[in-house]
């Protein structure tokens, strides 16, 4: 069972490209059509270098491009069949637009037992910078386990 | 987005507001792929019984993203300063969503005027799948 002795443990850094074909497969599947994903002169006349990614899609990227995309999981010793996704945040910095190469830094925050040890809720912060060094966003997953 | 003669929308206000096809098998297989999350829960009905669980429901993320649109429809993507929210209830198959947004405060925040804005996801039934909340600049 993770336990407060994860609080503080980094995982492996993630690199994503953020690459038009697998966001218009994304904006596809949600049946996007807000022009500003979708037509590269709408977003540059709303001002954006290229077309931004939409709100959640930092969660995919980091997802797709990492080597051990449940790493989390394996080495917290939790079972993927008893995780529930509880929270999650977003703030953002900074605009992501395709081209972008991302990296994410994620570590532990928080370890909370619930109902007397028969849920523990786990917090991963993740810092999101582009291949400028900028700081363009922050996450924040909370994940249930059912103990 | 609509907003009073002072520039700012009024609390209260629903600025948000799209309903959406039912989530069927076929979304969350796509979903699956196009987001990276390829948990078998969503797409293996045997992974999911072994769990516990009668069937396969959706990502979490996947009505988050659905929320995500709703609000971008409403307020300009660059315009979000912060998007949180919590999975109140699984989303089962055939779940017909709703996602809606009102103005709940006026905020002063990095030197701007902003708006907090309470979100939610209902399904057909009117049960809340989530609840969040989103700070925009105005």
């Amino acid at each position: 069972m993770v336990d407060q002795s994860a609080v503080g443990r980094g995982f492996t850094p993630v690199t994503a490209r953020v690459e038009p074909g697998r966001l218009r497969y994304f904006l596809k599947t949600l049946g996007e059509q807000n022009p500003v994903y979708c037509d590269e002169q709408v977003a540059r006349d709303q001002g954006y270098s290229a077309t931004p990614v939409p709100p959640t899609y930092l969660f995919c990227l980091e997802m797709m491009d990492a080597e051990r995309p449940f790493e989390f999981l394996t080495d917290l010793n939790i079972d993927l069949a008893r995780v529930l996704h509880g929270e999650q945040r977003f703030a953002y910095h900074a605009p992501v637009v395709v081209g972008d190469t991302l990296t994410f830094k994620s570590r532990v925050t928080d370890v909370t037992d619930k109902k007397g040890g028969a849920m523990t809720l786990v917090v991963i912060e993740t810092k999101v910078t582009n291949q400028h060094g900028a700081h363009v966003a922050d996450t924040a997953r909370t994940i249930v386990v059912r103990n | 987005m609509s907003e009073t003669a002072n520039g700012r929308p009024a609390v209260g206000e629903r600025i948000v507001h799209k309903t959406f096809p039912p989530i069927t098998r076929h979304t969350l297989a796509l979903y699956c792929g196009a987001s990276g999350d390829h948990n078998p829960m969503h797409v293996d009905i045997d992974f999911a019984k072994a769990a516990g669980f009668p069937d396969v429901f959706s990502h979490g993320m996947l009505v988050m993203a659905l929320l995500g649109q709703a609000l971008t429809d409403a307020v300009a993507p660059g315009r979000i300063r912060s998007f949180s929210t919590r999975f109140a209830s699984i989303t089962q198959l055939g779940a017909r969503l709703t996602c809606e947004g009102h103005v709940a405060e006026l905020i002063e925040g990095k030197g701007e005027r902003q708006a907090r804005l309470a979100l939610t996801a209902k399904d057909e039934k009117g049960e809340i799948k989530l609840a969040g909340e989103a700070i925009i600049a105005l």
